[in-house]
């Protein structure tokens, strides 16, 4: 029987394999960042441990970092402490770091494909859970806690057990307007926050093939808000076009043995998936959500719906309690439900691509008089690019504030939050309760959901635009 | 790690499904550089909005085993959700169905999941809410749950558990191994990207 391309992936990296045991899997890039790292360097110090390969390790600041002010020092304490912590472990342990200010600084799913250290076939993870990102590149990428963080800088290995093998598969041409985020909460309202659990998701079919590398990265980066560790899709001339140059692919010759073994990174023809999903891309509309956790969305033609119409008590339940949390009315249509703050980037929507949708259908509109639009650069680089093209004067011209390189609004940790009661449309992926700041409610939307709905100050679709005048 | 062979203790019914990490502990208590003292943020949001949240009310303040409705444990990686339940007093989750990064991580702090069909945990949530001071009893040699005159089966891979029996630490176990490491980095292709020394961009 064949193998799948997570299976070839996996197999290739497996140190040690012992009857009774888990695998031994060897990581090829382990990313580092503020949070979740303190402890693990603890840990190794407390035991007289090294880092076994530091050139294998990256470290970047991102959770806390302010997107205002950046060159002062952080004005929380905590938040500062934390950061100073990694300073100090990364210069202790010989940890590159790109730090506020550099610009090789970003968030850390966002600043590995940009330097060209995520790459085809490789093991990456970090101690955050939407490290399924780099999978878009063939990659068998997945978020790990602390204690395992601190087991891969001592050993640069994993105790790991084959995941099951789940195929997305997404056929057709995707309507206009329509975005990878729309595919990625399509599928998670469609199997649910723990249809993937256990399993590593593969994206696959035409309308997966004819994605960019950055829309491949959205896809990938929600596999975890499906339940799925990590998600993949097989590398292409899309993958090979958008590495080719970047400071730390394959040059000359061993560009051409990466390109040569990276192209035999395919599922085979014979392989068995334990899953599969099928998704008609022409039949998908913008979706957004309208609870509390990611797979509670809906086409944004559709109304919120009634917990009453939901036969599984553990649904009824929790959509009793998204509506309380997010004061919305069962019957309400999505469209006319009015935000206080849009919120633009983050791992998953915080690329250049991302924001070039965005600034298109802002150009030469300003944001309604009664809502804030944030945008914010998933990385120096991001920011940099946005501002050759003259994407910053777009957004601070249509009434949006153009910010620094950061996690920002996505969680909160750094000074970015919502208030109690205020609602955001977020191209972010969580909307758990609390997530963008204590008592804040989200809406979770593609950018090109965003901007409209900046325009608009309520859940709109790019095409309803015109239909508004706007 | 500590060890964890039985225990013994009161049961806390939380009758709510989809419990990601972010409600277990929020974002602003994980900027803290410790390993301990993260119960003041555990489950904090529901504490304080909720006058009836189970954990608020006193007939389950000394619980020491959560019972949860499916897909707990969803959302971010932090391992702090899984220290805060241990701060909080809690040496066992039970639900039909955990989120893979957060039952992975309680098996490196030592905090035992235990997944049961959703009948026994409706089972078990009737039980504790008709006596929040009944005895729940989880076996981890045995490999079972009682309450009363019920005991129910659960299942967890050997391997995790004799760790869990024996307390015994990942890295200590994978140093073990070190030659077959260094044997398997001098066979990785040569191309393959380090992070040292910083490259500039090269044209394509």
């Amino acid at each position: 029987m064949g193998q799948t391309l997570a299976q070839k992936v996996y197999e290739s990296h497996v140190v040690r394999r012992t009857a009774g045991e888990p695998d031994l899997l060897y990581i090829d890039l382990h990313l580092v960042h503020e949070v979740t790292s303190p402890q693990a360097f603890d840990g190794l110090r407390a035991a007289g441990r090294t880092v076994r390969r530091p050139d294998l390790t990256m470290a970047t600041e991102d959770h806390n970092v302010p997107t205002l002010d950046i060159l002062s020092p952080i004005a929380d304490p905590v938040s500062r402490a934390q950061v100073d912590a990694l300073r100090r472990n990364t210069a202790e342990f010989g940890i590159r770091l790109a730090p506020m200010g550099d610009r090789d600084q970003g968030i850390v799913h966002v600043i590995g494909p940009q330097l060209g250290l995520t790459q085809p076939g490789m093991t990456i993870v970090c101690g955050d859970s939407h490290t399924s990102t780099h999978g878009a590149f063939g990659a068998l990428a997945f978020g790990i806690g602390t204690s395992e963080v601190e087991h891969v800088l001592a050993t640069q290995t994993l105790p790991q057990y084959p995941a099951r093998q789940m195929a997305v598969t997404v056929d057709g041409e995707l309507p206009a307007g329509v975005s990878a985020k729309d595919v990625i909460l399509a599928v998670i309202a469609q199997i649910g926050t723990g249809g993937g659990q256990g399993h590593v998701i593969e994206y696959r079919g035409s309308a997966i093939e004819a994605l960019s590398m950055e829309a491949r990265m959205t896809i990938c980066n929600m596999s975890i808000e499906a339940g799925a560790r990590a998600g993949l899709i097989a590398p292409d001339q899309t993958t090979f076009d958008f590495l080719q140059g970047r400071p730390h692919a394959p040059q000359g010759a061993d560009w051409d043995a990466a390109v040569a073994h990276w192209s035999t990174l395919r599922t085979d023809p014979d392989a068995v998936f334990d899953r599969e999903v099928h998704i008609d891309a022409a039949s998908l509309t913008p979706y957004v959500t309208w609870g509390t956790n990611p797979g509670q969305g809906l086409p944004i033609g559709a109304s919120v719906p009634d917990p009453a119409q939901i036969a599984d008590e553990n649904e009824r339940q929790a959509a009793e309690s998204a509506l309380a949390y997010m004061g919305l009315t069962a019957g309400t249509p999505l469209r006319e439900i009015e935000v206080d703050t849009v919120f633009l980037g983050s791992c998953t929507n915080g690329r250049i691509e991302d924001l070039r949708v965005a600034a298109a259908l802002l150009a030469g509109k300003h944001v309604d008089a009664g809502t804030r639009m944030l945008v914010v650069p998933g990385s120096v680089a991001v920011k940099q690019q946005a501002e050759a093209e003259g994407l910053d004067r777009v957004f601070i011209d249509a009434g949006a504030e153009w910010r620094g390189a950061g996690c920002s609004m996505c969680l909160g940790m750094n000074p970015d939050q919502l208030t109690p009661g205020e609602r955001s449309a977020s191209t972010s992926n969580r909307n758990f309760q609390g997530r963008q700041g204590k008592g804040g409610r989200t809406h979770l939307v593609s950018p090109a959901v965003a901007a409209a709905t900046a325009l608009t100050g309520r859940l709109t679709a790019p095409a309803d635009l015109e239909m508004a005048g706007v | 790690m500590d060890a964890f062979t039985t225990h013994t203790g009161t049961a806390a019914p939380l009758r709510r499904s989809n419990v990601d990490t972010d409600q277990i502990i929020p974002a602003e208590y994980l900027k803290r550089i410790t390993r301990t003292g993260f119960e003041d943020g555990l489950f904090v949001a529901w504490r304080t909005n909720e006058p009836d949240f189970v954990l608020n009310q006193p007939q389950y303040a000394g619980a020491s085993i959560l019972v949860a409705g499916p897909d707990f444990g969803t959302g971010s990686s932090r391992e702090h959700a899984n220290w805060a339940l241990l701060d909080g007093g809690f040496r066992v989750v039970i639900s039909p169905r955990f989120a893979d990064i957060f039952r992975n991580n309680s098996t490196k702090a030592g905090l035992l999941t235990v997944v049961l069909p959703e009948a026994d945990v409706e089972a078990l949530w009737a039980a504790v809410e008709a006596d929040p001071a009944l005895p729940v009893t989880v076996d981890l040699q045995a490999e079972q749950v009682t309450h009363g005159d019920v005991t129910v089966p659960f299942q967890i891979d050997p391997y995790t558990r004799w760790r869990l029996l024996e307390g015994l630490d990942d890295v200590g176990l994978t140093e073990r191994h070190l030659e077959d490491i260094t044997a398997f980095e001098a066979q990785r292709p040569a191309w393959l990207p380090r992070s040292l020394p910083a490259q500039p961009a090269h044209p394509a």
